[in-house]
């Protein structure tokens, strides 16, 4: 069949250029400098991955309640606008915000870790928000009607069935995170970046991928964490995933 | 028992006040089901819902049992009423087991009486729990989860129970199944059942009374063969349909119209006194014979009992159609025009012959309550059913 012949051909070709981005890294030296590099990658992934932990768990402790607060039918006069202001938010720049936090905080960690911070807050403030609005107004009504406080029906009800759409919110507030993460470094707060930056200053390439590379990795990584631990935390029922 | 005391809601809309429900008073007795019907934006879901204060009521009382309760807390007032809607409501996040055994868990039942619990309402709705219990809603057709519904509602036995129309989402075959499950559960179960429905055909099938609403008003609030015998204005007439008395078809049992006269001949009678019989007891075309336990075997036409000469054992045609008393009015007329018949024997369970059921006496009996109520019109009391 011509289809299994052209994704043959297609699998066929990348082995070749596999092999000879292999053949020409190896005479041309780059491994060995990669290998250079090793120490501090491994020393800049850990600051990295410290820097992230820190503001992502930070954002999640407030997001998600506040994403409860506005989801509140007492708060449903201010909540719009709310959301209106955290989504204006989100417009702003990363490295503005990073700009804008060293100019209070000054020069280090914790201005960086407080940017960071601001970035990763709405998005999960924002799928918090939607997905308690989301839960049908039926469901509500269900659990209301047999007789559920408003607390039983925001955890038994109300959260479980929004999980998914708040994990969505994490994943993707938390990739943004990994990949600004070297931004930070600009404030004086290390991470992967500081090998970016600087081979981008010597231009040295080999430099900068050092960098590079793992802080992709490091994004995909932590992504598929999430993606895991979603599956397993979110209830069958209402799990796309083992539907 | 429950009972409404001048129930009045009143929405404040941009458009100024509506009054959604206005002075509702009424009274379920215990055991009864009492159908709530109208048209939409009538304010009969506006009444359910204030009995569980889903929807707060601006003035008035419910007592349920006899008491007030106003008193009563939001969460203890609504864990003792059953409540079923429309929607299902299932929460897709729990397995069937824990959708049951959610009001039970609040009322904090211990594990193994909940658990045990869950088995029983799954074998009362006629569904197997060990295929069931462990699956989740999305699992489930619109019939089953709507059956689960049920369950749920019922699974801490409240005596009183509130239904949203709780079938009108099922497809129409279903949902004669389901009614029918319903009622032969509530047989058992005498739970005080408030139901909201907009179905005429479905209120005279479930309900033990029906209660009329309009624009926020109750009209009529009567039995349903009374409702259908006597409209109280041109508003329930129209509602009720053109076709309304033969409606009341479904509501009366071939036992309360049968007489027990019936002319019957026997194998051994000859085609003479099957003539004679014919004749004594008025039927045109033919004669039932029955043997001797009065069970149908065939029937003597008259043609041939006119020409022909012998015992009735040897002239006898196929078995006759017959009735059970049990059987209702729609059932015996349908039989009578499919077979042009103006009357049908009727037996017991046991098949045997205990009378006949005539067109006569079901237009009589149709007849009889205009006739009764068109003097009386409008002054006549509603809830007047019971004593006639």
């Amino acid at each position: 069949m011509p289809t299994l012949n052209l994704s043959g051909a297609m699998r066929l070709l990348v082995l070749v250029a596999v092999f000879v981005a292999g053949v020409w890294s190896q005479s041309s030296g780059v491994i060995d400098d990669f290998i250079f590099y090793l120490p501090d990658i491994q020393y800049l992934a850990v600051q990295h991955l410290w820097l992230t932990a820190v503001s992502g768990s930070l954002a999640i402790l407030v997001a998600i309640p506040l994403g409860i607060l506005l989801s509140r039918p007492s708060m449903a006069r201010v909540a719009e606008s709310a959301m209106q202001v955290l989504n204006v938010g989100t417009t702003i720049p990363t490295l503005a915000v990073l700009a804008l936090s060293m100019s209070f905080l000054g020069i280090g960690t914790v201005p960086a870790v407080f940017g960071l911070f601001v970035a990763t807050l709405l998005p999960i403030t924002r799928n918090t928000y939607t997905g308690l609005k989301g839960v049908s107004p039926a469901l509500m009504e269900a659990a209301a009607g047999i007789g559920m406080s408003p607390g039983q029906r925001l955890l038994k009800v109300e959260l479980p069935n929004a999980l998914y759409v708040i994990f969505a919110g994490i994943r993707t507030a938390l990739a943004i995170n990994v990949g600004t993460v070297p931004l930070a470094f600009l404030i004086g707060a290390g991470g992967l970046g500081e090998l970016i930056f600087t081979g981008i200053d010597l231009y040295d390439p080999v430099m900068m991928l050092s960098g590079a590379i793992p802080t992709a990795l490091l994004a995909v990584v932590v992504d598929m964490l999430i993606a895991v631990t979603a599956f397993l935390v979110v209830p069958r029922g209402v799990n796309p995933g083992r539907a | 028992m429950i009972r409404l005391d001048n129930l009045t809601k009143v929405f404040d809309t941009p458009k100024g006040a509506v009054t959604a429900a206005d002075h509702i008073s009424m009274e379920v007795p215990s055991g009864e089901i009492c159908i709530l019907l109208g048209p939409s934006g009538c304010g009969k879901t506006t009444t359910l819902k204030m009995i569980n204060r889903i929807i707060r009521p601006t003035s008035g009382k419910v007592f349920i049992n006899g008491e007030d309760t106003t008193s009563l807390d939001t969460q203890d007032l609504r864990r003792s009423i059953g409540y079923v809607i429309q929607q299902i409501g299932l929460f897709p996040n729990m397995t069937i087991e824990e959708n049951i055994t959610v009001v039970p868990k609040l009322l904090g039942w211990d594990k193994a009486k909940y658990k045990e619990r869950a088995r029983e309402m799954m074998r009362m709705i006629a569904l197997e729990p060990d295929a069931f219990l462990k699956r989740y809603p999305s699992e489930l057709s619109g019939g089953q989860q709507q059956r689960i519904g049920v369950a749920r509602a019922l699974a801490a036995d409240p005596p009183v129970m509130l239904m949203d129309e709780p079938f009108g989402a099922i497809d129409p075959i279903n949902r004669a199944v389901i009614q029918d499950e319903f009622l032969k559960m509530q047989q058992e179960l005498k739970k005080t059942i408030m139901f909201v429905s907009h179905d005429i055909d479905e209120a005279i099938k479930m309900g033990d009374r029906i209660a009329i609403f309009r624009a926020g008003k109750l009209v009529q609030y009567s039995e349903p063969d009374e409702l259908l015998a006597a409209p109280k204005n041109e508003f329930v007439e129209s509602f009720l349909g053109e076709d309304r008395a033969l409606k009341r078809l479904n509501l009366v049992k071939v036992r309360d119209l049968a007489s027990d006269e019936i002319g019957l001949v026997r194998p051994d009678d000859t085609l003479e006194t099957a003539l004679q019989r014919i004749d004594d007891y008025g039927y045109q075309t033919s004669i039932v014979m029955v043997n001797a336990k009065r069970q149908p075997v065939g029937i003597i036409n008259a043609a041939v009992a006119r020409t022909t000469k012998g015992h009735c054992r040897d002239h006898f045609q196929s078995v006759p159609v017959v009735v059970n008393l049990d059987d209702d009015l729609r059932k015996v007329a349908s039989l009578m025009f499919s077979n042009d018949m103006t009357w049908v024997p009727c037996v017991d369970d046991d098949g045997r012959i205990v009378g006949q059921i005539t067109q006569r006496a079901i237009t009589h009996h149709l007849g009889s309550r205009y006739r009764a109520h068109s003097g009386a019109g409008e002054a006549s009391p509603s809830s007047s059913a019971s004593e006639e």
